[in-house]
């Protein structure tokens, strides 16, 4: 089997997507990667459920699910600071430090 | 009558709770009436607990009063109990007792003060939790206990709390005594893991051939570590003199008579431990006689009339300290009830003195207060001789039967017994000084203009001048044309009635054979008895040259403090110098070296005591800026911070695979 | 590094196995997950009631409504416990919904934190003029989320309760809109927890890999019953699980969001999110580490939580008192706090799972109890949070000085409050285990924290006036407008007083029901 393809392009995506998160300054890219890295998870678990049966598949349902009802959080909180300051770079968030 | 022992704590305590509620309603004075009324009402049932006790069989005379479980755990369970034998009673009684006094001379001491029912709170509270403290029938409650004299403590040093050196001097409080809680602490834990139990029964029962030594030495010296912090030993000690900023009444109960004694009186009911921890005892022994030492030098070289009783309160510690390492646990617990009412007459005495003089507490502007405050000083007098050792006096008993102990005390014994005859000496000396240089001497000082020497020795000193100008002093203001009065008769009742005692208190133990021995047999069924008693012409010889110290140390502190300088015929400027001439003489002979060791003393105590506090707390601060650097409020730093942790964590997991 | 997944398909739970039973349904017992069903009913029945009525409904009918099911969710406890001391541990649905003490002992200490926030929140709203239902409806809803996470026996359950509770309090800690400080602690604790719940999935990804089950009982039989020739698999995921636990918890070094998002959110959002949200996340952590890994893997994991617990107690109390800001503050406390609680988790030992337990209920009275007083202190705008602001508090408003000091000393421990035993019975814990280390550096921390709660104390009692070094006769004036205790706030302090002393007096009860709150994992019923 192509297992270890599978959970390799999985680690890799998950890297692309913590890179995103890290250097991105657009809140909307941010988002983005933490969706990257959540289809990640989704191909690790079908990759998975070949050997272990459905259990995989129907748990990569739910992160579909999870991730879209987060993502539309996430978007209007973002949507929220872009009506407030006109500008989505989450670095112009710092007010809270120290 | 046993079932009656909770309201010994229970009353202080309801009094704590009423004032709190009621206490600004209730005003001035009767917020103190109410105080003063519950704390005697303790000391009452304390008198009802004792002649209880006394109508058992002497061997019977342990009651334990268990209220309810408080914490259950398996295998290990604690209390909430109380503990009556004579030990907790004797402590009972005379903390008791001059906390009923000290609460009657602060009715009038506070009047007018705007915190006058608050004062009232936190000394009930203070009351309450030393009684718990000494009640307690296990560890846990005595730390429950501890912790609530140093809280109230704090607060109370902090009581003019919009005073910046009272708000330092609490926290130093603080700060020394966590270390010493923390001691306490682990102490506790090693008593329970090794012995099962900290209920004190059981543990006295159980430490017979069921401790190691090495485990023993370990637990007492925690405990001793512990009592170093409260009782204000070498090397905590330093908190004390600071304390004094506190108001008067709270520095005679709480740092003269009673709280800070509860470090002997916690080695004193672990004494069936003490007995199995070999050198932890000279540890002990060695550590009370060196900070009586080094305390009463310092005492020598100090003008704040309550810094010389602070020191001196330090010294006399050490002296207890010093009984208890020799296994002569009578002889502390004696000197610890003589010199709770001395000191406790002496403090007050000295608040006497600072009312009357408009809260200047310097000594150098007193002088001939005699003439003014007539009972002031002659209960001071009384207090004087009984700390000075000379018989009959309170002081004489018990500090002859200390330096007996350590004559007794080993090889060593003979050695430590003459460093405590030298301490005597300075006892002596620097009492004197105090005694001649505020009621003696004949020239009343804060007449003249004034001319305090300005040298840097006096910077120190700055300290306690930020809180003369507190609320403390009312506004007032010491001015030439000051007359001292003689305060009202709420301040000199307690005063009278602890000169009675500091001249008889001495009586419960006399040295003249077993049947005068009344407090040793009242604390056989508690105390080990670790020595054979000297025999009487030994005795005869240490207590003669006991006296004669005592003697000398008086005489010439005398000459030089109140001959000298105060001849009242020579008030002219030639006399007045060679009045200081004679201070510099002192300086270079007697203490040539020795000002260079106070001062020594002096910069350890502000610079690497204060350094070390300080400087952990610098260092913590420093670390905090440092890591707060990473802090920065940006997002992607600390998804970075996430990654990264995620990054170790992962590595650390593959060093453990077990894979090829 | 070549993965390898064992070779044959192992043990999966029979009801999860497509070729045995097609088309079953699991038997629903609905009394068995009464309490997270109470839970979220009562947050969609207050939003239909409060669209249908035409009038805007009174402040008070929403928290009324709120504390009313929190109670109900706790009531209803109550037989279910019964239930499990008499018949022992179940498990509902498939064998994803675990019905233990734990569970319900977890479910308790939310439903306790939810009641208390909704009374801080009542006089808040008003306050703010920001009253309306969604607040309380969010904080049932994420509340139901944590009961499920609580009760989960199975890694998807968890997963999804993890965020049921966690999306909604997203958007509560962003709800003042008038507050740029809220949508930014908002978005910081959205983007984070999104990251961290991520690498969360990824780790439970992995561990279903390695084990073949997301059932926490299958997985635990298989370690059991399988020794892995290549656990790497099983371990990464470990770590990863850790990262997303650690995170919710605000573990050292996850805790970055906490302080900022501590401090911008609306105050008694702070309270529900210290107190309930850390709950939730700690039994998660328990259940999955402790009674799930603890028999087989206890040697991997044990020295990674005991790390986080170490850095999480130094920094916390070192980070706590360099700053002048009490809530700010309250935060980094509270990552202290959450060292001493993973002590407990790192003791992976009955006693180390009791002591935690009742720390997270004493701590929940203590930090919803703090950040009540802080609610309080913010007045209008939720901006006065300064140690400044402190200054002569005692006088302004003795009794809430005073209310304030005990919970702050409760905080650093001291005898007769219940945090003196919470920490008591974690150390216990840890020296049984042999842990000497972690019990000295935990006591250590707790003297180091002792000053910052002391500073707070000052302010309140003996601090003169703001700058005023010298010529400082003057006491200290509490600066600003008057500090107004809403009816339902001080109900609020109250009970998280009555908590605090309760469990520090008479211990007991409280105590027994932890020791008794075992987690188990069963198979079915």
């Amino acid at each position: 089997m192509l297992l270890n393809q599978f959970l390799l392009l999985a680690a890799i995506l998950f890297s692309i997507g913590v890179y995103g998160v890290i250097v991105r300054r657009n809140g909307v890219l941010v988002l983005m990667s933490i969706e990257l890295i959540l289809n990640s998870v989704n191909i690790n678990l079908i990759a998975f459920s070949t050997y272990h049966g459905l259990g995989g598949q129907v748990f990569a349902l739910f992160v579909i699910a999870v991730a879209a009802a987060e993502v539309g959080v996430g978007l209007a909180i973002v949507l929220l600071i872009y009506r407030n300051r006109r500008s989505v770079d989450i670095d112009a968030l710092d007010e809270l430090k120290g | 009558m046993a079932d009656v022992l909770w309201l010994i704590p229970a009353l202080p305590l309801a009094g704590f709770v009423l004032l709190m509620a009621f206490g600004r309603r209730l005003g001035d004075p009767l917020a103190g009436v109410v105080g003063t009324l519950t704390v005697a009402g303790s000391f009452v049932v304390s008198l009802f607990a004792l002649f209880d006790l006394n109508s058992l069989p002497t061997d019977e005379r342990v009651v334990q009063q268990t209220l309810f479980t408080w914490i259950p755990a398996g295998g290990f369970s604690v209390d909430i109990g109380f503990l009556s034998d004579p030990l907790t009673i004797t402590m009972c009684l005379f903390i008791t007792g001059i906390a009923a006094l000290i609460h009657l001379y602060s009715i009038g001491y506070m009047a007018g003060d705007e915190n006058y029912s608050k004062f009232f709170v936190y000394l009930n509270l203070f009351v309450a939790s030393m009684l718990l403290l000494v009640l307690g029938d296990n560890l846990l409650l005595t730390f429950l206990g501890w912790e609530g004299v140093g809280a109230c403590s704090y607060l109370l040093i902090s009581f003019w709390f919009t005073d910046e050196a009272n708000a330092s001097a609490g926290k130093k409080a603080f700060v020394t005594n966590r270390i010493g809680d923390f001691g306490f602490m682990v102490g506790t834990f090693l008593v329970w893991m090794t012995l099962g139990s900290i209920n004190y029964l059981e543990i006295n029962e159980r430490v017979h051939g069921g401790i190691a030594a090495g485990t023993a030495t370990a637990i007492v010296l925690l405990f001793f570590l512990a009592a170093t912090g409260k009782s204000a030993q070498l090397p905590l000690f330093v908190w004390l003199p600071d304390a004094m900023a506190g108001p008067t009444p709270v520095s005679a109960l709480i740092h003269a008579a009673t709280m800070v004694t509860s470090g002997i009186f916690l080695l004193t009911r672990l004494n069936p431990l003490l007995e199995e921890a070999g050198w932890a005892n000279d540890v002990i022994a060695w550590v009370g006689l060196a900070t009586a030492l080094v305390a009463a030098l310092a005492a020598v070289a100090q003008n704040d009339i309550k810094k010389v009783l602070a020191y001196s309160t330090i010294s006399q510690l050490g002296y207890m300290f010093l009984a208890v390492g020799s296994g002569a646990f009578v002889a502390g617990v004696f000197h610890m009830i003589t010199h709770a009412f001395f000191k406790a007459l002496l403090f007050l005495g000295s608040g006497a003195v600072i009312a009357a003089m408009a809260h200047e507490q310097d000594m150098r502007r007193y002088g001939n207060l005699r003439k003014y405050l007539p009972i002031t000083t002659v209960t001071f007098v009384v207090g004087w001789l009984a700390i000075s050792g000379v018989p009959p006096f309170a002081g004489f008993w018990s500090k002859d039967e200390v330096l007996a102990a350590a004559w007794d005390n080993g090889p060593a014994g003979p050695v430590m017994w003459a460093i405590g005859v030298v301490i005597a000496l300075l006892t002596a000396f620097y009492m004197t000084r105090l005694v001649a240089m505020t009621f003696f001497g004949g020239k009343e000082r804060w007449r003249e203009p004034e001319e305090l020497p300005t040298d840097p020795a006096e910077a120190a000193a700055a300290e306690h001048e930020a809180y003369e100008d507190a609320p403390d002093a009312h506004g007032h203001h010491l001015t030439p044309e000051h007359t001292p009065r003689e305060p009202n008769w709420t301040m000199t009742v307690p005063l009278v009635v602890l000169g009675v005692f500091a001249t008889v208190i001495g009586l419960i133990n006399l040295p003249f054979g077993e049947k005068v021995d009344y407090l040793a047999d009242w604390l056989d069924p508690t105390l080990a008895h670790a020595h054979e008693a000297l025999s009487a012409g030994i005795l005869a010889v240490l207590a003669a040259v006991a006296i004669v110290v005592a003697v000398v140390g008086i005489a010439v502190a005398w000459r030089v403090y109140a001959q000298h300088k105060g001849s009242p015929e020579k008030i002219e400027l030639p006399a007045f110098e060679h009045a200081l001439y004679i201070d510099d003489t002192y300086a270079a002979v007697v203490g040539g070296p020795g000002e260079a060791a106070f001062d020594g003393v002096a910069t350890f105590d502000s610079e690497v005591v204060d350094g070390a506090v300080n400087g952990v707390g610098r260092l913590t601060q420093l670390t905090g800026r440092a890591v707060s650097v990473f802090q920065s409020g940006f997002v992607r730093a600390y998804a970075l911070a996430v990654a990264g942790g995620a990054v170790v964590l992962l590595v650390f997991v593959v060093m453990r695979m077990s894979s090829s | 590094m070549i993965i390898q997944v064992p070779p044959t398909v192992p043990v999966v739970p029979e009801q999860l196995d497509p070729s045995a039973v097609p088309l079953a349904v699991p038997e629903i017992v609905w009394s068995a997950v009464a309490p997270a069903l109470v839970l979220m009913i009562g947050g969609i029945l207050l939003l239909t009631v409060v669209s249908l009525v035409r009038k805007p409904l009174p402040s008070w009918f929403h928290a009324t409504w709120t504390v009313a099911t929190a109670t109900a969710a706790i009531c209803a406890t109550v037989p279910l416990w019964q239930r499990v001391q008499d018949n022992g541990a179940s498990s509902e649905m498939a064998g994803t919904v675990g019905l233990d003490g734990f569970s319900l002992f977890v479910t308790g200490v939310i439903c306790v934190s939810v009641i208390l926030a909704a009374l801080l929140l009542e006089g808040y709203l008003r306050r703010e003029d920001l009253v309306g239902p969604e607040w309380y409806v969010l904080m049932l809803l994420s509340a139901s989320g944590g009961v499920v996470m609580a009760s989960a026996n199975d890694l998807i359950v968890l997963f999804l309760g993890l965020e049921i509770l966690s999306v909604a309090v997203y958007v509560l800690a962003a709800m003042h809109s008038r507050r740029t400080s809220s949508q930014e602690a908002g978005l910081k604790y959205f983007v984070l927890g999104a990251f961290s719940s991520a690498f969360l999935l990824y780790g439970i990804a992995l561990t279903y890999g390695a084990t073949g089950s997301t059932n926490l009982a299958g997985i635990q039989t298989f370690l059991a019953d399988n020794v892995l020739v290549d656990n790497g698999l099983l371990l990464a995921g470990l770590a990863f699980m850790l990262v997303g636990f650690g995170f919710k918890v605000a573990a050292v070094p996850f805790h970055m969001w906490a302080p900022d998002v501590y401090q911008g959110a609306p105050t008694p959002v702070s309270a529900y999110m210290a107190a309930g949200v850390k709950a939730a996340g700690f039994a998660g952590l328990l259940r999955v580490f402790v009674t799930t890994f603890g028999p087989t893997y206890r040697e991997e994991w044990m020295p990674m939580v005991a790390a986080l617990a170490v850095l999480s107690l130094v920094v916390g109390s070192v980070m706590a008192i360099i700053q002048t800001n009490v809530k700010r503050m309250l935060a980094y406390s509270s990552i202290s706090h959450a060292g001493f609680i993973l002590l407990g988790v790192a003791a992976a030992s009955d006693a180390g799972t009791s002591a935690a337990l009742f720390y997270l209920l004493v701590y929940t009275f203590m930090v919803a109890g703090s950040f009540g007083v802080v609610t309080l202190i913010g007045r209008k705008g939720d901006g006065r949070h300064s140690l400044e602001d402190y200054r002569g508090l005692s006088r302004a408003r003795p009794g809430l000085a005073l209310v304030f000091t005990v919970f702050l000393l409760a905080q650093s421990g001291i005898p007769l409050t219940g945090g003196f035993l919470a920490k008591f019975y974690v150390i216990g814990a840890i020296v049984d285990e042999g842990l000497y280390a972690l019990a000295a550096v935990a006591m250590l921390t707790a003297v180091i924290s002792a000053f910052l709660y002391l500073r707070v104390i000052v302010a309140m009692y003996f601090a003169g006036p703001a700058g005023a070094e010298e010529g400082s006769e003057e006491p200290a004036e509490f600066a600003g407008p008057p500090v107004r205790i809403p009816a339902a706030a001080g109900l609020a302090l109250g009970l998280a007083l009555v908590g605090t002393l309760a469990l520090g007096i008479v211990p007991g009860p409280a105590t027994e029901v932890t020791r008794d709150a075992t987690a188990e994992l069963t198979v079915g019923n």
